[in-house]
């Protein structure tokens, strides 16, 4: 006789009680706990649902993005059923988004990392949208294989409506690198699920820089299968007039000795320009001796804009080796620019040297080279935007 | 040839209780080759004076003028005072986080010569700079000031001093917080800007102890937002031995 477990292996994985707590909702697959927001919800007050233009209806589509991918050797990428995403271990949805991704997004595409690899080069998929017409629901599990090192890049730039729902499952002693660029066009709409289950003495570090679409809205959370994984979590984004940037990080300490340190910087420019960040860290009681640390700066370079940061830290346990958090939002700093000017530096010139030096650290923490270069050249085309481009006043 | 010009000039800074006026119709003339001390107590508006004559926003000029070599200083922004030939040593450097030295010099010196140094010089130039007030090669990777001990600040000021060739120099207590060592540096650094003969020096400082190494043409003793008193050398070493309290008292 077979039993069939029904219990996911992602639950399964994470210790078993129940934490009373209002920011994170019970994940499931199913629709009927995931209802149509209002905009009330602690995990939607900060977006504007219009915006999401159909990503929160319960409708099929089978229009896709145009992938472009490049593979390193032992590594792939096949269709498998949802089923057996399941049975990997994938994360539930923890929101109506992601629910959405997962129920209307067929096949789900499997990345993976065989154990012990170790990739020279960047796996990279390079996703593309080619229009606004249809919603494309996405959902993938990439899988990186028990002490395998790897570093996955993913593009997402074009014109789309885009949800999906990954699920990033890092094997024993692996080492992932996992960089995400949001550079959609203008119009585009983003909503993204990141679950990341960091296996023991795992190390992550996922870095996502979002710069372009009308809005995007990512949710990374991150959980531990193992003792003594670690979890860094980058980000930068740049708002322009209008954008909605929205990040939402969950980092639940699962098991003991584990670390999160997340950082994110942003910056904001221009009438309606609006971020969030949502820094949510929970250390159950099992997660003893672990240490967490977030962080979230914003730089506002315009009136008109609105910058949102929500750090929390939930607490279960007294045997914790640190845990904090930092958020500030601030406009330029005068004294910082009165020194450069004082040397001779124009204003504009000024701005635009302490800009790059808020992001400095960050890209620098990226360690893919060809992509700091890259995102360097972006910080300085969106300054050409205003930051250059203003009047300079005496 | 160049003369920095300060007539009647008149300072307020903003209060909750309103303006507060701080300098009080100050006069001074530095000409090219000539070092003035500005030696006042603390809180008799010396640095509101450096501050204003640099551009600081949080100074309002209410009365008076600045001329450079008759170009009206006022009406200039704050790059382009730099740019005119003046600069400022500040009191309290200020750290900008993830600019580097090396970068923010390169940037200084492009704006104000107008052109991008030779860059076969250039880095020669400020590794000397930088050697000769004790700051090793390391510190043109660091972020400006970030992490810089009080000494390490000042020197870094005397070393852009030396690297930037302005007309003239407003130093603001640049001895204060330093030890023997570093006081000697830097004042070997202010002597090398001023060896040519053809720059001005406004050396603002508490103490006479930096007159034994930068040798001023003049003294001014300045109290409660004017000068309450000029003469020759000899009038720091009476204030060495007598202080700022007569001066002080009379001004109440
Ligand atoms: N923002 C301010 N509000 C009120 N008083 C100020 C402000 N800034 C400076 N002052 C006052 O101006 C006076 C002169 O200050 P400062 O020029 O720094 O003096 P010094 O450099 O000689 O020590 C001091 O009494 C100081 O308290
Ligand atoms: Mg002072």
């Amino acid at each position: 006789m077979t039993v069939i477990d029904e219990t996911p292996a992602a639950a399964r994985a994470v210790e078993t009680g129940k934490v009373s707590s209002h920011l994170h909702p019970e994940p499931s697959y199913d629709l009927a706990l995931h209802p149509v927001p209002t905009g009330r919800e602690e995990i939607w007050r900060f977006t504007p649902l219009k915006r999401l233009r159909g990503l929160l209806d319960d409708a099929p589509s089978d229009a896709h993005l145009e992938w472009t991918t490049q593979l390193p050797a032992g590594v792939t990428l096949t269709p498998i059923g949802a089923d057996e995403a399941r049975e990997l271990g994938e994360f539930l949805p923890s929101d109506r988004l992601a629910a959405l991704a997962v129920a209307h997004g067929g096949d789900v595409l499997l990345l993976d990392v065989p154990a012990d690899a170790e990739l020279t080069e960047p796996v990279r998929l390079d996703l593309r949208g080619t229009g606004l017409d249809a919603v494309v629901w996405g959902h993938l599990v990439i899988r990186v294989g028990r002490h395998a090192r790897a570093t996955v890049l993913v593009e997402h730039a074009g014109a789309a409506r885009y949800s999906h729902a990954t699920s990033v499952l890092v094997g024993d002693g692996a080492q992932l690198d996992l960089v995400t660029v949001n550079d959609w066009d203008d119009e585009s709409v983003h909503a993204g699920q990141v679950g990341i289950r960091v296996g023991r003495d795992a190390r992550v570090r996922a870095s996502e820089f979002t710069i372009g679409g009308d809005l995007v809205r990512t949710t990374t959370n991150v959980e531990y299968a193992g003792p003594g994984g670690e979890a860094e979590l980058l980000g930068l984004y740049f708002a322009d007039a209008g954008q909605h940037i929205e990040h939402r990080l969950f980092a639940d300490h699962t098991a003991p000795r584990t670390k999160s340190n997340v950082v994110y910087k942003g910056a904001l420019q221009g009438e309606g320009a609006h971020t969030v960040w949502i820094g949510n860290v929970l250390i159950r009681k099992v997660a003893e001796g672990i240490e967490t640390y977030e962080e979230n700066r914003n730089l506002v370079l315009t009136d008109g804009c609105q910058a949102d940061s929500v750090p929390n830290l939930e607490i279960e346990t007294g045997e914790i080796e640190g845990a904090g958090h930092a958020s500030a939002t601030g406009r330029f700093d005068d004294e910082q620019l009165f020194y450069l000017r004082s040397r001779g530096i124009s204003e504009p010139e000024a701005r635009r040297l302490v800009v790059h030096g808020f992001f400095d650290d960050l890209i620098r923490r990226v360690g893919v080279p060809e992509l700091e270069e890259r995102l360097l050249a972006v910080v300085e085309s969106e300054l050409e935007r205003h930051v250059l481009a203003e009047k300079p006043t005496a | 040839m160049s003369t920095l010009e300060i007539k009647d000039l008149h300072v307020s800074v903003s209060t909750e209780d309103g303006a507060k006026e701080i300098l009080k119709g100050v006069t001074l003339t530095i000409k090219d080759g000539e070092t003035h001390a500005i030696m006042g107590p603390n809180g008799s508006g010396k640095s509101t004076l450096a501050y204003s004559i640099a551009g600081h926003p949080k100074y309002d000029v209410t009365d008076g003028t600045v001329t450079l070599d008759g170009e009206d200083v006022l009406a200039m922004s704050v790059d382009e005072r730099a740019r005119a030939g003046l600069f400022l040593a500040m009191q309290y450097p200020v750290e900008v986080p993830g600019v580097s030295v090396a970068n923010f010099l390169r940037t200084a010196k492009t704006a104000i010569d107008g052109e991008a140094p030779k860059l076969r010089t250039w880095v020669k130039d400020v590794n000397a700079a930088m050697g000769e007030n004790g700051l090793d090669a390391s510190f043109s990777q660091r972020s400006v000031n970030e992490g810089f001990s009080g000494g390490e600040k000042k020197r870094h000021e005397i070393a852009q001093l030396n690297l930037l060739q302005p007309k003239v120099a407003v130093l603001d207590e640049t001895d204060s917080g330093l030890d023997i060592d570093a006081l000697k540096v830097v004042s070997e650094g202010v002597n090398r800007f001023s060896a040519g003969g053809d720059k001005g020096v406004l050396l603002i400082t508490h103490y006479t102890r930096i007159l034994r190494y930068i040798k001023p043409d003049f003294v001014h003793v300045f109290v409660n937002g004017r000068i309450a008193e000029q003469g020759g050398p000899e009038l720091a070493d009476q204030l060495e031995a007598e202080g700022y309290d007569k001066y002080v008292n009379a001004a109440v």
